[in-house]
């Protein structure tokens, strides 16, 4: 199956040997059209200088009577151009709305970026190190960030990249549409050893995928080592229905828009979830007193993905 | 008959010049040091790279040269580049003025220029710098143990120098125009020269604000720009690319300029569409204040912020488009002649198209989420800045040498140079497009083996680029002893600055100069001037 699947993708152009996302052939086909685009025109432009310098040059027997300077061909090389660009803009910009807008199903993977290397998490809690397992044909999304410098999660065969910026997540998803392995790269430089900062994206059928996340060594779940972290920190202590101070209910809080204080709503994502422990007195839901300490330097990265993973399983559970 | 290069010969009489002519000559000398510094740098670049093991240089020594390469050649050779050396010395001439308006503050913007370049060469020195020329933070405020903060107050010293320049230059334009040459009378360089000041008056402020927030963050760790303090990272790269997109037009509308005088002097036609000429400037000078985050579409700024972005980009393509177009449309029915500076300047016109339509690839949304950071964006400004900027810096040398020192240079000789320089630079530049698509990563000291073919090609290109950039160097200097006597005008061009001697006297005029009713007022029958000096 896997071998049919290869082969109904290599037909047709593409940049690299490997096009191996939902995006690569769609990034393709903008850059194709833009290689047509563009190379028509600096080669008619070539062709166009090249004929003046050779018929007009000096001392040629031509008719050099001055021309006239006419408006209309100025608009015409002024508006035709606008017309295309705003055509190209148009298309690329489509795709790139997709890519900023995982579907609500996709498989979350997180990942932690630190001088120099890629730690990820699948949501079962197996982890991995420079190497990320997906399955073929599935949305991944992956929540990011950075214990330190800002990086970049490059995989050339999926055309996709995304900065791993500290102090917030950023997001980045794809359907992988061929098994195989693919390299990953840093692409954003972070100091000595960004060239070293590399690793490899292992695409599987999804059979594959499912019997190698069993075979990993046996260990909570994200959610479940979130809730145990939800207790030993004390959050449970207010965030509960039981507690006498007075804190929000965090059961099926992820995706909900919440009411602040001074009157802004957001959306209760992973970003909010993060300032929320972190820098508590940032967004104050309304109808709460700011009493909430920050976990600032209490908690590592991989903690705070745990924590927020738990706090969305919440939201799952009480799903209809 | 004494010209400004006699009239005093001690070093000090040379240092402590107000002659716009002489400031320009110290320019000039100051940045060919540091244009072959940088060109030393990207040689060893070059070097390491014909290889995919990192084994000529440490990784860090790796990442200390390009950000050398990139600091010296952005801040010390391309800003000042055309404005300092080639605008300081013809803009007075071109308006038949005596000088700038302010000769001193004019001397006082050298001395601030070779005071930031010191000092980011002696930061080079002590052991140099490891951020890369942008300075991203908080890589640069907390994890770099290498010299930030010295570099960074050359960078800002050297921002005060072109902050003079740009108000020496805007006051000039404004006071000291013949009252015969209105606004749109002056050669497309003087525009050049007024946008681009426009821009170092507006943007550079916000560089200097910028590197001095940085070392505040880094000295006193004030969280600014780092996280871990409360600050944020985008800020900074916002901040950064709002002075430093900007730049770019810094670099590439003196070249415009440059090769608008040249055009039509080599075809003998007025420059096509001179006033849509003017009005893409002036277009491009202000949405180019617009298109900063361009560079951030995958940094996490907002998706509204991308699409606008990205949207003005695209416009922003439309006044360069304009230009290319009317440059070719100069040589329809000319009469053109392949003289060196034309070689240059049709070389720039070739380069700086595929320049610009490659930066419409990076433009285009989903497309630059691949490029991006990778080789594609190298090759691109280096088409840009290298292809564009520098072969018009190239151009214009030769174009005005004859003016500056009153000397003719070995045509020959200057032909091979501008083939050499044209060939080296596709060679070198060219593979790393491909590069860049196949996904090899910017800054990269090692790299995967399947990149090698192409960056074996880029480092030979590089060696026959060294040498077409090393041979003008002989050939000058050859031509300041030996070269023929050139005459005021050995090109036959309409310029005021070509009415009077060369090397012009030390007032530029000895007659005041005739403002021709029309600027660019050449005719393809009219006489042919003098005919070339053999080399």
């Amino acid at each position: 199956m896997a071998a049919d699947t290869d082969a109904a993708l290599s037909s047709g152009f593409h940049l690299l040997a490997a096009a191996a996302s939902r995006q690569a052939d769609r990034t393709d086909s903008i850059f194709l059209a833009m290689v047509g685009l563009c190379g028509t025109v600096a080669a008619i432009l070539c062709v166009v200088i090249i004929f003046f310098a050779v018929r007009y040059r000096r001392g040629s027997r031509v008719d050099r009577t001055p021309p006239r300077e006419l408006r209309s061909i100025e608009i015409a090389w002024t508006v035709s151009p606008l017309l295309i660009f705003l055509a190209v803009f148009g298309w690329a910009a489509r795709d790139f709305i997709t890519l900023a807008d995982p579907p609500a199903d996709a498989l979350p993977v997180t990942v932690v970026a630190k001088q120099w290397m890629w730690k990820l998490q699948q949501r079962n809690g197996r982890r991995e190190i420079n190497e990320l397992h997906v399955p073929q044909g599935e949305p991944v999304v992956l929540t990011m960030t950075s214990q330190d410098a800002i990086h970049s999660f490059f995989v050339p065969a999926f055309r996709l990249k995304q900065d791993v910026v500290p102090g917030r997540y950023t997001r980045l998803w794809f359907t992988a549409t061929q098994v195989g392995e693919f390299p990953l790269f840093c692409s954003e430089y972070c100091g000595s050893d960004h060239s070293q900062m590399t690793g490899r994206v292992v695409v599987m059928t999804p059979a594959d995928y499912a019997r190698w996340l069993a075979s990993g060594p046996a260990q909570p779940s994200m959610a479940q080592y979130g809730f145990a972290l939800f207790r030993q920190l004390g959050c449970s202590g207010c965030h509960d229905a039981r507690s006498t101070i007075h804190a929000p209910l965090l059961d099926g809080l992820y995706g909900r828009t919440v009411h602040l204080q001074d009157g802004r709503s957001v959306v209760a994502d992973a970003n909010y979830l993060r300032d929320s422990i972190l820098l508590p007195a940032k967004d104050i839901v309304a109808g709460f007193a700011p009493v909430m300490p920050s976990f600032a330097g209490q908690v590592s990265e991989e903690d705070l993905q745990a924590l927020i993973a738990y706090i969305q399983s919440t939201s799952q559970r009480d799903a209809p | 008959m004494t010209s400004y290069l006699d009239d005093g010969l001690t070093i000090r009489s040379w240092l402590t010049t107000t002659d716009h002519k002489r400031i320009a000559i110290l320019y000039a000398i100051a940045i060919t040091a540091f244009f072959f510094i940088g060109g030393a740098a990207a040689t060893i670049i070059r070097m390491e790279l014909a290889t995919p093991a990192g084994d000529l240089v440490s990784h860090d020594a790796y990442n200390k040269l390009f950000t050398a390469h990139g600091v010296i050649m952005v801040w010390l050779f391309l800003i000042p580049s055309i404005p300092s050396v080639l605008g300081n010395f013809l803009l007075p001439l071109m308006l038949g003025a005596k000088d700038l308006a302010f000769p001193r503050l004019n001397l006082l913007s050298w001395y601030l220029y070779l005071a930031g370049g010191l000092v980011t060469l002696e930061a080079l020195l002590l052991g140099g710098v490891d951020t890369g020329w942008t300075f991203y933070t908080p890589y640069s405020t907390m994890f770099s143990n290498t010299y930030v903060v010295l570099t960074l107050v050359g960078v800002f010293i050297t921002g005060f120098s072109s902050i003079l320049t740009g108000l020496n230059f805007i006051v000039t334009l404004h006071t000291l125009r013949p009252p015969a040459m209105g606004w749109f009378k002056l050669p497309l360089f003087a525009w050049g020269m007024y946008a681009t000041s426009l821009i170092l008056v507006l943007a550079t402020p916000v560089l200097a604000i910028t590197t001095l927030l940085l070392i505040a963050e880094r000295l006193f760790q004030i969280g600014i720009f780092d996280p871990a303090y409360g600050g944020d990272p985008l800020l900074f790269q916002h901040l950064f690319w709002f002075y430093s997109h900007p730049a770019v037009y810094v670099m590439i509308l003196p070249a415009m300029g440059v090769v608008s005088e040249i055009i039509p002097c080599f075809a003998r036609r007025p420059v096509y569409g001179y006033r849509s000429m003017a009005y893409a400037i002036l277009t491009i000078a202000s949405v180019g204040f617009l298109v900063w985050g361009h560079h951030m579409f995958v940094s996490g700024q907002s998706l509204a912020a991308s699409m606008t972005f990205s949207l003005l980009s695209f416009i922003v393509a439309i006044p360069s488009a304009i230009k290319v177009f009317n440059w070719t449309a100069t040589l329809y029915k000319g009469s053109i002649r392949f003289d060196a500076p034309m070689l240059y300047a049709l070389g720039f016109v070739g380069l700086f198209t595929i320049g610009g339509l490659t930066g419409l690839f990076l433009a285009s949304l989903a497309l630059d989420v691949h490029l991006t950071d990778t080789y594609f964006v190298i090759a691109h400004f280096h088409y840009i800045m290298v292809g564009g900027a520098v072969m018009a810096y190239f151009a214009g040398l030769h174009f005005w040498w004859p003016k500056a020192t009153g000397r003719m240079y070995s045509e020959v000789w200057a032909r091979i140079a501008a083939v050499l320089v044209f060939v080296g630079f596709n060679l070198t530049f060219f593979p790393q497009f491909i590069l860049g698509v196949e996904g090899m990563p910017r800054r990269y000291h090692a790299y995967p083996p399947q990149f090698q073919v192409l960056n074996l090609l880029s480092s030979a290109g590089a060696g026959v680029l060294a040498v077409g950039y090393l041979l003008p160097l002989v050939y000058f200097a050859w031509s300041m002893r030996h070269g023929a006597s050139a005459g005021p005008n050995p090109f036959g061009a309409k310029g005021l600055e070509w009415q009077t001697r060369s090397p012009p006297p030390t007032g530029n005029f000895d007659h005041p100069p005739v403002v021709p009713d029309i600027v660019y007022d050449y005719a393809p029958d009219e006489p042919a001037p003098a005919p070339e000096p053999a080399p």
